[in-house]
Order: structure tokens, then sequence, then C-alpha cells
């Protein structure tokens, strides 16, 4: 197994993992198709090579990277980490990638940058869940510069030793591991440094249900969801949902200072 | 149309009947099977809240057929198919109590008196309880004129089980199947109202 190559991170939890078949075929991925088994059926429309990412805004050397340069230079390893849906199910899954800040360093972000955008890309040929024009594509996701530079942060390649489906996100995806899984954009072609908090896409779609942080919180629950409690794909009883999704050691400091509840 | 006796009771019915179970049936091979994806809960506990609603719509249809297509025995499934409503109502919530929320009382309460979704979910099974519990002859012959009157209630318990279905759904997100059950409700209620306000266009007097 490829997987074995992988170095082993402190990062990672020691949870069994979710078995791949549920990772890959049971996806929120609305820029493929709305529902949690059609994203899997819709993928095989979109073509991860070539690839790049452009890297631009508040920084010194913006450029465009293709995908084999930016493999090139930041050497992968496995990360084992829990994905917890704002949904109310989460996921164990060893994800294969790299710390964001190694891949953000590189383009030296200026004092300006006090946010960074993300931006999936945005192809209906491709990704034919971005006809639903009740959505105002393309999908952008945003993290405070302290957030992406953390070293928790990952910038992921695979899971399970292999390329990432298209379901999960090929062929280059962000994993934020303390916050609900919609802010870990998918399949990114274009990181923004910026100075103003960027709008995801959920925040313009449905102010009310989704803010900026989404850090997972047992305490503050979401109008269609209570977050206290969280289904572990594969489990039958319902476990606690942990502050930060089990990772309050490592960030609770980032947000000493703000009450989660307001900024929610 | 219509079916000769003794093969509308002896046959068809029955055929209905075993229809009727076939999701439940379905639902229990995928168990068995291992069929319903990763999250089997949730495909459980949302198929049983789609057929409840169908078979509340398919419910409301007989007696629209019946004025628009004069097939009258379709009245006679009614019953049944309002039993299998409820019977599917019971399956949907037990799968909510019990797969999903494990008897965790506290959290079931807090889902009732937060989330407005369950709450008019849950609005919508106790309308229909009495509905379902006054369906044998005893209790029709008991309550006379009143039968009629009460069992007025499957309009709003169908609306609001419709309005459970859409706010369970994202507020923006593509909502086809929330979408075609108010158009078909819209219609069924559509049709009584137009024969209550245009009287003279019907022959046949409104009942549900």
């Amino acid at each position: 197994l490829p997987l074995l190559a992988q170095a082993k991170s402190p990062f990672s939890i020691t949870d069994e993992p979710t078995p791949y078949e549920d990772i890959i075929s049971y996806n929120n991925f609305i820029e493929l198709a709305q529902g949690k088994t059609a994203p899997a059926k819709r993928a095989d429309k979109l073509r991860t090579s070539p690839w790049s990412v452009a890297v631009d805004g508040e920084c010194a050397k913006p450029g465009k990277l293709s995908l084999e340069d930016i493999l090139k230079q930041n050497p992968t390893e496995e990360r084992i980490y829990s994905l917890r849906c704002v949904e109310g199910w989460s996921m164990v899954i060893p994800w294969l990638g790299f710390p964001l800040a190694d891949l953000l360093k590189r383009f030296e972000p200026t004092s300006k940058a006090k946010f960074v955008r993300f931006e999936t890309l945005y192809d209906p040929e491709q990704m034919p869940g971005q006809k639903d024009r009740s959505y105002d594509w393309p999908y952008v996701e945003g993290l405070r510069i302290d957030e992406a530079m953390h070293p928790l942060t990952l910038m992921a390649t695979g899971l399970y030793g292999k390329n990432l489906p298209g379901q999960n996100g090929a062929p280059l995806r962000l994993v934020v591991p303390w916050k609900y899984g919609f802010k870990s954009a998918k399949s990114i072609v274009r990181i923004s440094f910026v100075e103003q908090m960027p709008t995801s896409l959920w925040m313009a779609t449905v102010p009310d249900e989704y803010g900026f942080y989404a850090n997972v919180n047992p305490e503050v629950s979401h109008p269609r969801w209570s977050q206290r409690k969280e289904r572990r794909i594969g489990e039958f009883r319902k476990r606690d949902t942990l502050m930060f999704n089990g990772y309050a050691d490592q960030v609770a400091s980032l947000y000493s200072s703000m009450d989660l509840r307001e900024n929610f | 149309m219509q079916i000769r006796e003794p093969y509308f009771s002896k046959v068809f019915k029955p055929v209905v009947f075993v229809l009727a179970l076939l999701p439940l049936a379905l639902l229990g091979w995928g168990v068995w099977q291992d069929t319903l994806g990763a999250n089997p809960i949730e495909t459980i506990t949302r198929s049983l809240g789609e057929w409840t609603l169908r078979f509340l719509l398919l419910t409301l249809l007989l007696s629209t057929l019946r004025r628009a297509t004069g097939w009258v025995q379709g009245i006679r499934l009614r019953r049944m198919l309002g039993l299998f409503a409820f019977f599917y109502g019971v399956l949907h919530l037990l799968s909510y109590l019990w797969l999903d929320q494990f008897f965790d009382w506290a959290e079931i309460w807090y889902d009732i008196v937060e989330r407005p979704f369950i709450t008019v979910g849950m609005l919508a099974f106790v309308l229909m309880t009495p509905l379902a519990l006054t369906s044998f002859k005893a209790a029709i012959r008991k309550l006379g004129r009143n039968w009629q009157g009460l069992h007025t209630l499957i309009y709003p318990l169908t609306a609001l089980g419709v309005l459970h279905f859409w706010w369970l759904a994202d507020s923006k997100a593509r909502t086809d199947m929330p979408l075609i059950y108010t158009v078909l409700l819209a219609v069924l209620l559509g049709e009584r109202l137009w024969r209550w306000s245009v009287p003279r266009f019907s022959k046949i007097p409104v009942t549900h």
C-alpha cells in the first residue's frame, strides 16, 4: 500500500478511519449535484488535469502554479482527521496533504493580508450542479490569516493513500478540521490574500444559518441542526460533539477574545 | 371505470394493500443487504417521511378522481390509504425517536422547541392521530356529522407535512421534491375550493 510510504503525523488522531467506500460515496459537493450520493455519480466529468492555481492579492509574489509544481514543492504526509459536517454527521478521514502555510508562505503575503479567500473551479460543463442559478457561483470560502497558517490546516491531495476522487474535491482541497466541513473548499483554482473578510457562498446565500467562522461548537446550534451530538458514519448511537471538533487544545487560543455565539 | 365484484374486494383491494407495504419491504431488504448507503438511518427516516406524504396525497386524490372521472370505487380505498399514511407516519416518528435520537428525550424536546421543521412535523403527526383512531365503523357511527368535520383536518395536516419537508431543506437549495408535493397538494385543494365556490358546476357534493 502506498499509504505506508507516507510519513505519520503527530497531528493524526487515533480513531478508526471511516471505510473508504463511505468516504467516497457520501458527500456534500453542490457543484456536482445536490444530495449525498449524487456527487459521486456526477464526478466523472470533472477534469483535474491539467490543473493550476492562481494566487493573487496582498502578497509580494503573486503567480500561477501548476498542480505538478505544487506537488513537487510540497511533499505530502498522511493526516488522520475527524471531519464534522454541519448537518450532524462525522467521518474519520486519512487525508494526504501538506500544510497550507507551506504553500502560502512562498507567495510572501504582506501585512495587509488579513484573510485568505479560496475559490472553487467554476465550469458548469464539468460541474453540472453549477447550472443551478439559485446560488451565486463560484463557491467561495475564507479563513483568517492565522487560521490559514495554523499547522492543522491542510491542503489535501488524496485520501487512503490514493488521489482524491472528484466528489471529495479533487485535485486540491482545503481541510480545516476544527470547522464544519463546508469551510473546507474543494477543487480550488484561486487563492487570494485579502484585507477584508471574504463573504463565502453560504454567508451570501443563507446569512442567518452560516457565518464566517463556522467553528464546530456543541453549544451553538444551527437553526436546523442541534450541534450537541453527531452521528459518526458507521456507528449506530450518536456521540457527543466536542468543542472545536476535538482540536480545542490546538486552536481555542485563536478565538480567546471572541464571542463564539455572535461569531458563529 | 368500474371493477366488477368480487374482483374489487377480493383482488384489487388486496393488491393495493400489498403494494402499499412495498416501500417498507424495500427498506427492510436494504437494511438486510446493506444497500442504504453510508448513513442508513438518514435514508430510512427520510424515506418513511416521504411515504407518509405520498399516502396522504393519494388519500386526497381518491375523491378528486371520483369527481373528475366518476370512478366511485376508489373511495372504498380511502380509509386503507389514510391508515397507511398514519402507519408510515408512526414509523417515520419512531425512526426519528429511536434510530436517530435513541430516545434522548432532552435532545428531542430541544428539537421540538428550537427547530421549526421538527415542530411542524410533530404537529402534523398529532393532528393525524385522531383521524386514524376514528377511522373505524363504531367511531364513524358515534361521531355522526362531526366525523366529517374532524376529518377535514387532513387538509391542514398534509400542508404541515409539506412545510416540514420544505423547512428540512436548505432555504435556497434546489428543492424539487417539496415543490412537486406542493403543486400536487395545491391541485388537490384547488379542485375542492373550486367545486365549493362554484357549486352549480358540481353534481357531486364536496367530501374529502
